[in-house]
């Protein structure tokens, strides 16, 4: 009986696991993972990968996405010096937190201590210029995504014509890896939409790589801070592990 | 080595001693306390667990200076902690994969309990102290799941709450006063960090009543038989300090991996979406710890069922002490449990995965029949296996399995377990 029961559920779960991996390989293919510099223990931010990254969500993404969790002091992480960050606020226009002294409310240049502005005053205005969609804020989207930054990545470059028979909807476009595949946003990139001043080639995998670092390290930025106090902490651990082993075989050695 | 014996040390301590025995208390229970000198590695989870507690009291109440309980500013409140509180990062992802951490001692720990039979007399009540740490456990971690009000946290907090619904009659009632609305919203999040705040200490002041229930007989050990005497033990300090502090650096370093390497490994990406009433995700999906629970419960057709066997699930463990009728405490000399034992940690691994998946096909039916077997396990084959099997020779004491032949025969003596005034 007992037997039986082991039997069958080992079975069970053998078949189900081929099952579903058989029917997600109809629907989606496996994310291509990409190489990023903020892999593995060491990983950091490629800063000129990120900057490229932060010019192409200034002038593709932003139109339509905001990053509600930066401000432009965060951007001198990127390597941006202060006058440059300063330089940046200045060429966007914001709303001042308070009224002036009339009690009316009034724009102005920004300075590194304001928010990064977002395109749209409020979810009503964006969904009205986007057929009804609202494009979701870009700050924590690769820690919001299954998949990370290889799906944010995938998303980018995942346009196709739909496949012949495939029912698609007023307005929505095909995207590979999208759930469903069906997605509102129109293809952000094309090659050549920006101009880089570095004179990396903008193709479409290029731009799509260099905002998602950018967008990693918008989601994450204590990610450096984070891999080097680990590594001190784990080489820490190891020595004191080792110490503590050390004292235990001695303090026990009579007691066997 | 200092003289630590009571009544020794300066003065200034004599005096206190005299009137509040506190040095002396510390000195007995933690120096010379009695411990059997064949504990396995499997008796550090209790003292890691432990260590845990107050790792998660000391980040918690740091994150509780930053945090804001209001459904408005609570996630970006999270955030901020994240990006702008010095080291904001370390506490969050500490607290965070804390819970994880704590669950994963705790649930070692039960298990270790379960195999050498560690809830039998006269350990009875020690165990169900732990049951209840557990309980307690759960609650503070669902509601500590809901603080950042994540998409995650309003939907498990939705889902969880719901469940009272099922009580006929006055079920919706109880929801509503568990709401403090009609639906999740501000005063549910600031109820649930009141209390995410309290039973923390909640659960401090029953581990000390587990740690006074434990030091009345002292551990028990691999070999699941009484301590007979001095040459049976070994005091705590140095041998099981030192023991201890081994597994606690080991033990940490699988926790810093978890904070520094892959910290969201244990999350759901859902949870950084700021929590959207008008939105449900795609599949509600409690943390890891609590799909065995969510499996059950997902595994009954009628949801009155469902929500009284998942707690009932838990509940159960109660009675354990009870339910077991073998005399033997190990499943060293138990042949059958021995392998009974390893169906159980199958069966309660399927059930966890049954929970991270959709109810569709196959997955429903493995939920159901691993929910079959768990009450199977507890209800039928404990009671029965007590009866049925036949267990091996017991050594004679500690001492003798342990030394094998030099002092044992000599030193070993039958007789009562020492207990402890």
């Amino acid at each position: 009986m007992l037997i039986r029961i082991v039997a069958s559920t080992a079975l069970c779960l053998v078949s189900c696991v081929t099952a579903f991996s058989a029917r997600a390989a109809d629907e989606t293919p496996p994310l291509p993972h990409q190489e990023w510099s903020f892999d593995g223990v060491f990983g950091t931010y490629d800063r000129a990968s990120a900057q490229r990254g932060f010019q192409v969500y200034k002038e593709v993404c932003s139109a339509c996405h905001p990053v509600k969790h930066l401000y432009f002091r965060n951007l001198s992480d990127l390597g941006y010096s202060d006058d440059e960050v300063k330089a940046i606020a200045a060429s966007y226009q914001v709303t001042n937190e308070q009224p002036n002294d009339q009690g009316e409310m009034y724009q102005r240049p920004g300075r590194p201590s304001d928010r990064i502005p977002g395109p749209f005053p409020n979810d009503q205005a964006a969904r009205v210029a986007n057929n009804g969609a609202l494009p979701p804020d870009l700050s924590m989207i690769v820690k919001a995504r299954d998949g990370g930054p290889d799906y944010v990545y995938g998303l980018l470059t995942g346009y196709k014509e739909p496949p012949p028979g495939f029912n698609m909807l007023q307005g929505m476009q095909y995207d590979v890896y999208f759930p469903g595949h069906q997605i509102a946003m129109p293809p952000p990139l094309s090659d050549g939409a920006v101009t880089f001043a570095d004179g990396t080639p903008a193709t479409v995998p290029q731009m799509a790589h260099d905002v998602v670092t950018f967008l990693t390290w918008a989601a994450e930025p204590n990610l450096e801070p984070r891999h080097r106090t680990g590594f001190k902490v784990t080489l820490f651990l190891i020595v004191v592990a080792g110490l503590f082993y050390a004292a235990k075989r001695k303090i026990w050695a009579a007691a066997h | 080595m200092a003289d630590t014996r009571p009544g020794a040390g300066s003065r200034i301590i004599r005096w206190i001693d005299y009137r509040l025995p506190f040095v002396a208390m510390l000195q007995h229970e933690l120096y010379e306390y009695p411990t059997p000198r064949n504990l396995s590695y499997w008796w550090n989870f209790g003292s890691l667990s432990g260590i845990m507690l107050v790792v998660m009291i000391v980040t918690g109440i740091f994150l509780a200076m930053q945090y804001t309980p209001h459904a408005d500013l609570a996630f970006d409140s999270v955030e901020r902690i994240m990006r702008d509180v010095d080291y904001g990062w370390l506490l969050r992802y500490a607290h965070m994969n804390g819970a994880s951490m704590f669950f994963a001692l705790v649930y070692i720990h039960l298990f270790r309990g379960l195999y050498y039979g560690s809830y039998k007399e006269p350990r009875e009540l020690l165990w169900i102290l732990g049951v209840i740490i557990l309980i307690l456990m759960i609650a503070t971690a669902f509601m500590g799941y809901v603080l950042p009000w994540g998409q995650m946290s309003y939907w498990a907090a939705t889902v969880i709450t719901n469940l009272f619904s099922a009580i006929p009659l006055i079920g919706q009632r109880i929801v509503t006063f568990l709401w403090g609305g009609f639906t999740v919203g501000n005063p549910t999040l600031n109820r649930f960090y009141a209390l995410h705040y309290l039973l923390p200490f909640v659960i401090l002041a029953v581990v000390l009543l587990h740690l006074i229930a434990l030091h009345r007989f002292g551990s028990n050990n691999p070999l699941g038989i009484d301590m007979k005497g001095p040459q049976d033990t070994l005091p705590f300090h140095p041998y099981f300090t030192i023991k201890d502090l081994f597994g606690l650096a080991v033990f940490l370093l699988v926790y810093s991996f978890f904070v520094f390497y892959a910290p969201n490994f244990l999350a759901s990406s859902d949870n950084y979406i700021s929590a959207n009433p008008m939105q449900t995700p795609n599949h509600i999906v409690p943390e890891w710890y609590l799909l065995p629970y969510y499996a059950i419960l997902r595994s009954v057709p009628n949801k009155l069922l469902g929500v009284i066997l998942a707690f009932g699930s838990i509940f159960l463990l109660f009675v354990v002490p009870w339910l077991d009728t073998s005399p033997v405490r190990s499943a060293r000399f138990r042949p059958i449990y021995k392998w009974v034992f390893w169906l159980l940690v199958i069966d309660v691994s399927a059930l966890g995965w049954v929970g991270a998946n959709p109810p569709e096909g196959l997955v429903v039916t493995v939920g159901q029949i691993a929910t079959l077997y768990y009450f199977v396990h507890f209800l039928i084959l404990f009671p029965l296996l007590g009866k049925l099997e036949r267990p091996r020779p017991l050594p004679f004491s500690i001492a003798t399995a342990v030394l094998q032949g030099g002092g044992g025969a000599q030193l070993g003596r039958a007789g009562a377990p020492i207990a402890r005034p």
